[in-house]
């Protein structure tokens, strides 16, 4: 819950699953489980790089901060170890998706998309 | 592997009800256009694997070839690299929802006043109508996998969705749609104002407007006319509206309407233009909807709608399956269905002459390409911006 909307759970509603049965490639559905895991994961991998890549340029161009520095920091109070556990919470709801998903699709089983587009094809 | 590079997500235009992205979700988006780019050349693998083992083992087996996509479907879901591309593809539509949903659910309460705000300016621009119902095709599925579709408020006011799909398109296309994602709506305007200089529309109707993108630029094109942009999905024509007063545009109405009852006389606009929408409408719906736009196009009129490229009869089995692939594992159901029709019976079948019908390709208008998006890419099936584009002149 973001504290500019605390109405809305907004990680898990970022993660929901939408309408008509998911269809997987493999054949062991395993398998897409945990590429889907491993693909978030490239991701979030990525978006990290970019974010310390910004940041190592913006302090070497303004000579500001040591690399000791960098290895020694811990929170300097609530707020800000409050901080970094939520974007723990929201990380791993991000690229545990499928899970999610698949708990989605036990609860409300859904239509194949050949049959949603069947229905369709008769509205 | 993908030649050019696609656009940083910090070169795409704002505006004032733009969704607001930290570092983190832009750079979450560069990611997913890279590696839609790069999925685009994971895809020629398919080809090759049809080629040199499916097709082959299939032959060998039936002592025929393919007969059907079907038949290509069967063959090919048995195929290790498919199933990577495939799979990897899903997830990548996926990671791309909830990418933008995380980031406008974030701030969803803020981008609903932002939106009202704007929307207070210019009240009379705005026309809904509880009345109006959403039809059942749209019900039946969310397209492109973006839960919730086009209509849902998870809050009232909520515009989450239409605020994802205005930042998330330039992910999926990679950026080629340009800065404010409206490169089909500019090569429209353009062909328009091209091939029939002299024409001069008073009033144009925008069909299934989403959030009005498309539209901007005829509208800006064609100032002095006057446009309305209908839409069922209500966060989508709040959003779109506040969006063009942000932009500065007068001259387009959003009205929440259905299309194939349109509250309009007969007889009442000079161009009905949809873009990208027929294909995400019902096999009945698609007729009632094209009889909707001969009745209210006026003696003289014109109607065009632009499209995914038709299937054609020399187009190859392969070529239709892996058209097809959107159409079920991007959740577009009717897609694959609709180009089963030849468009040219659906406009004669809705009262359109067949000989005034016509179809252009077109190709998106790109203002963010900087020089730098020379190289030939193979075509990323469903999401390079080259269009079909069909209509006719009702005399
Ligand atoms: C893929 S979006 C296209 C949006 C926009 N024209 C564009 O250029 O991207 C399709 C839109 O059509 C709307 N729509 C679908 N069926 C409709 C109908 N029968 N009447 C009005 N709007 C409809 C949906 O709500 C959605 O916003």
């Amino acid at each position: 819950m973001s504290k500019e909307n605390p109405e809305i759970d907004y990680i898990s509603i970022a993660s929901n699953k939408p309408k008509g049965k998911r269809p997987y490639f493999f054949k062991d559905p395993a398998i897409e489980r945990v590429l889907n895991i491993t693909m978030a994961i490239g991701m979030e991998l990525a978006v990290v790089r970019e974010r310390v890549d910004s940041l190592e340029r913006i302090l070497e161009a303004k000579g500001i901060m040591t690399r000791e520095e960098l290895e020694n920091y811990v929170p300097a109070n609530k707020d800000i170890a409050d901080e970094r556990q939520q974007w723990h919470s929201e990380y791993i709801s991000r690229i545990l998706r499928i899970v999610q998903q698949e708990m989605e699709e036990l609860e409300n089983p859904d239509k194949t998309l050949q049959d949603i587009a069947d229905d369709i094809d008769k509205m | 592997m993908a030649k050019n590079l696609p656009p940083t997500y910090d070169k795409i235009a704002k505006h004032e009800v733009f969704p607001e992205t930290t570092s983190d979700e832009k750079a979450r988006y560069n990611f997913l256009a890279s590696l839609n780019k790069h999925l685009a050349h994971v895809s020629q693998g398919n080809k090759i694997a049809y080629e040199n083992r499916v097709k082959p083992k299939f032959e060998k087996e039936k002592g025929r070839t393919f007969q059907s996509k079907n038949e290509v479907d069967d063959a090919m879901s048995d195929d290790p690299h498919y199933q990577i591309w495939s799979a990897m593809r899903r997830s990548t539509m996926e990671m791309r929802q909830q990418a933008g949903r995380s980031l406008t659910y974030r701030q969803g309460l803020k981008l609903k006043e932002k939106v009202e705000k704007l929307n207070a300016q210019k009240p009379n621009s705005l026309i809904l109508n509880d009345d109006v119902k959403v039809p059942p095709y749209l019900l039946a599925v969310d397209n492109h996998l973006m839960p919730g579709s086009y209509h849902t408020e998870l809050f009232e006011g909520d515009v989450s969705n239409a605020a994802n799909y205005d930042g998330g398109l330039f992910v999926t296309t990679a950026g080629l749609l340009g800065k404010y994602s409206d490169g089909g709506g500019k090569a429209m305007a353009d062909w328009m104002t091209t091939t029939y200089p002299d024409f001069q529309p008073k009033r144009i109707l925008d069909i299934g407007c989403g959030m009005g993108h498309n539209v901007i630029p005829i509208a800006r094109r064609y100032p002095d006319a006057e446009i309305i942009a209908i839409d069922t999905g209500r966060p989508m024509l709040k959003y779109g509206h506040a969006r063009m007063v942000a932009l500065g545009i007068e001259n387009v109405t959003f009205m929440q309407a259905e299309a194939s009852n349109l509250p309009f006389e007969a007889e009442s606009f000079d161009w009905i233009q949809t873009t990208m929408f027929l294909h995400e409408t019902g096999g009945k719906s698609i007729y009632n909807i094209m009889k909707e736009v001969y009745r209210t196009l006026k003696k003289d009129g014109i109607t065009m709608h632009i499209e995914q490229p038709q299937y054609t009869d020399d187009m190859s089995f392969y070529e239709q399956w892996i058209r097809d692939w959107d159409a079920y594992n991007n959740s577009e159901p009717y897609w694959s269905k609709m180009h089963d029709i030849d468009p040219k019976d659906l406009m004669e079948d809705c009262g359109f002459d067949r000989n005034e019908y016509m179809q252009i390709g077109a190709k998106a208008i790109n203002d963010l390409d900087d020089g730098t998006q020379k190289a030939d890419e193979p075509e990323d099936h469903g999401r390079s911006p080259i269009w079909n584009v069909f209509g006719a002149w009702k005399r």
